[in-house]
């Protein structure tokens, strides 16, 4: 009887199967890296409303952070300060600058300032701001080096395992209290006592189960 | 199997396992004919039928999707409704094939060759339509991937300590399993198909199936190993598989789920209803497919002694479970118990146990065990009452839950309604395929359980050929 398939299609079950891995495996790791906010999200810099530099308000200036983000401390939230907190200085300091002609108008209409927002949780996560700065957390550890910045850029993922990764293991990233805002803090070289140290006086006991942060 | 050497090659027997006398030539022409010959009308229509009730169930997801699990009848407390329910039924009806094919095949029992073949089939079609219920049933499609233990960006895991996770790897595990089950058995019989094709599609299609097939004693040799080997995988399936079912709710602290009986119960349960489902199908497609030669009386006798054992078992359970509930002294388990019995349910405790216990005692009787009307009727009948039986467990148990203000009295939707007749629309969609494209005989193993298969069988059955002592 005759060959129906050509003698080349003996090799198409190891073909298939390797393809088939390939796929598979190929499949689930384009996802796990293209799909992660490590990918999509970091480096994520929009054009806001006024060209605002943190770079020379809180770098070259020296700023603290809390001066503009008063609440901080104490909310749970680390708040875009009002155009009244531009107008604190503005009205003496370069009131005419071209650059400032947005502030000064939303100053005389009453009309907000629309930023856009560039660290944005997704509203089934539960973040406090207070609750981190109180146990030594520093602005860095999550939003870089702000004061380097001339336009914000989101450096961190703020994925769920990059908060987990935190919440299991803070000790890199506890720092004395007055040191929150020191954007060029580094861990000295006894941190490790010191955060062992700190964890017990601060009661830090970083939460881990699904309701810390989904309420 | 051996033939007395009494029996003369023309003499009709009922002991012997397959009817007719077919020599090895006519095995081949009966079975392989039936998927050989131009379509028939009647197949058709059927086909079209059932494939727009599989249609109307795609058409139904795709609304689910869009608009979320409120189109069925669920409302807190009863977050469990007839998705779930008809799960356990699907994964029930599958047990059937999976025991003929893997215990039947271990303990040799060689009446099994006829039958083993569609039982596989509608496991692994049950096994599908079972398999989608889960899956719609979980709300937020789009996430679905959260219950395999894949790596992403969230350090998540799926939960390894909860029985719903155990379920999609016992199901995957069931399925690939059997898959690979039938479709082994299936190579020696494609292959046939492959040799009588006669237009070059069909050689190319059944040659690409067949994997090479030659029939060469070293093929005939592996095809034993792997089968015994798989045979050997698949059997403790047929108990794990419901026993892991089971543990949805027995895992859970509800009273009337959480029973230490509910693994064996569940087992039982699932090769009553499996069989049960063999029987409607073989029935059906002995009558129209023309093998009453090959699934004999014999076959519908023994497959009705399971039922009836099975029958028992299932029996045993619902009493022992009542027993239980009272003996335990604890007030909401029997509360659980009498209210399914006495509740507002208790017309669907009484279907299932009028069903399930009272109808199959039948098959005590000799006369009743053969006769076809009978045991088509049974069979319907226990599928009915097996489904109930689910219904039961998941719906009365949720729906008197611990706090008697939430109580309400669960109503299906034209969709939980929908979903059902669906699923039977595309079990039976994949079946009348089944049918029209494979032989739904395994030809091979047949051909090994004549009489002609015995190496002394010339010996005393001259057959055109001199006997050679």
């Amino acid at each position: 009887m005759a060959q129906i398939f050509p003698k080349w299609t003996n090799r198409l079950p190891l073909i298939m199967a390797l393809g088939g891995l390939l796929v598979v495996g190929g499949g689930v790791g384009f996802f796990w890296y293209y799909g992660s906010p490590k990918y999509l999200e970091v480096g994520y810099r929009p054009e806001q409303p006024v060209p605002y530099s943190h770079k020379l308000h809180a770098g070259d200036l020296g700023i603290d952070c809390r001066y503009c983000h008063n609440f901080a401390e104490v909310s749970h939230e680390a708040n875009v300060p009002p155009v009244q907190t531009c107008m604190n200085c503005h009205t003496l300091i370069k009131p005419n600058s071209e650059k400032l002609a947005a502030v000064q108008e939303s100053w005389a209409t009453g009309r907000p300032l629309q930023w856009i927002r560039v660290h944005k949780l997704p509203e089934y996560a539960y973040f406090d701001h207070s609750a981190h700065l109180r146990a030594g957390v520093g602005c860095a550890s999550c939003h870089g080096n702000v004061a380097e910045m001339e336009k914000v850029t989101k450096v961190e993922p703020m994925s769920m395992g990059w908060c987990l990764d935190c919440h299991r293991d803070p000790d890199m990233h506890l720092r004395p209290l007055d040191q929150i805002t020191n954007m060029k803090w580094v861990p000295p070289p006894n941190q490790l006592e010191f955060a062992a140290k700190v964890k017990k006086e601060r009661n830090i006991l970083p939460p881990e189960n699904c309701s810390a942060c989904h309420r | 199997m051996k033939a007395s050497a009494e029996t003369t090659a023309l003499q009709v027997d009922d002991g012997q396992l397959i009817q007719g006398n077919p020599t090895f030539h006519t095995v081949s022409e009966s079975i392989s004919r039936i998927v050989e010959v131009k379509t028939t009308k009647a197949w058709y229509v059927l086909f079209g039928f059932f494939s727009s009730l599989a249609l109307m169930f795609v058409v139904m997801i795709g609304y689910l999707f869009w608009e979320g699990t409120g189109i069925w009848g669920l409302q807190i407390p009863v977050a469990w409704g007839w998705a779930i329910v008809n799960f356990v039924f699907w994964v029930g009806i599958g047990h059937a094939g999976t025991l003929i094919s893997a215990i039947l095949f271990l303990l040799r029992q060689p009446w099994r060759t006829s039958i083993n073949r569609f039982a596989e089939a509608m496991t692994i079609f049950a096994v599908i339509c079972a398999g989608t219920f889960p899956g719609i049933h979980v709300g937020r499609v789009w996430v679905a991937y959260y219950m395999f233990p894949l790596p992403n960006q969230m350090s998540m895991w799926p939960n390894f300590r909860s029985p719903l996770l155990w379920d999609v790897f016992a199901v995957g595990t069931y399925f690939t399993v059997s898959l690979l089950f039938w479709y082994t058995g299936l190579i020696p019989d494609l292959a046939t198909l492959r040799d009588r094709a006669k237009s070059k599609i069909r050689k190319a299609v059944y040659g690409a199936f067949a994997l090479g097939w030659r029939g060469s004693h070293r093929n005939w040799q592996h095809y034993e190993l792997a089968y015994l080997l798989l045979a050997g995988l698949a059997t403790p399936l047929v108990l794990s598989v419901h026993s892991v079912v089971s543990f949805d709710f027995a895992v859970s602290n509800l009273p009337g789920w959480h029973t230490t009986i509910f693994p064996p119960y569940f087992v039982a349960g699932a090769i009553f209803s499996g069989f049960a489902m063999v029987m409607t199908l073989a029935l059906i497609a002995r009558k129209v497919y023309n093998v009453e030669n090959f699934i004999t009386m014999r076959h519908l006798e023994n497959m009705n002694k399971i039922i009836l054992v099975t029958s028992l078992m299932v029996g045993y359970a619902y009493s022992i479970e009542l027993f239980i509930a009272w003996y335990s002294g604890n007030p909401f388990e029997r509360f659980a118990f009498w209210n399914r019995a006495t509740g507002p349910y208790a017309w669907a405790y009484w279907t299932m146990v009028f069903c399930n216990v009272v109808v199959p005692q039948v098959f005590w009787s000799r006369r009743m065990r053969r006769n076809i009307p009978v045991m088509f009727v049974v069979s319907i009948l226990v599928n009915i009452g097996m489904w109930f039986e689910r219904f039961v467990i998941v719906v009365s148990t949720l729906a008197n839950d611990f706090l008697p203000s939430s109580w309400h009295y669960f109503k299906p939707t034209i969709f939980d309604v929908g979903m059902l007749i669906g699923s039977f629309g595309l079990f039976f969609t994949l079946f009348l395929l089944f049918l029209r494209f494979l032989p739904m005989i395994a030809m091979a193993e047949v051909k090994a359980v004549l009489p002609q298969a015995d190496p002394h069988y010339y010996e005393h059955h001259g057959n055109g050929k001199e006997a050679s002592v």
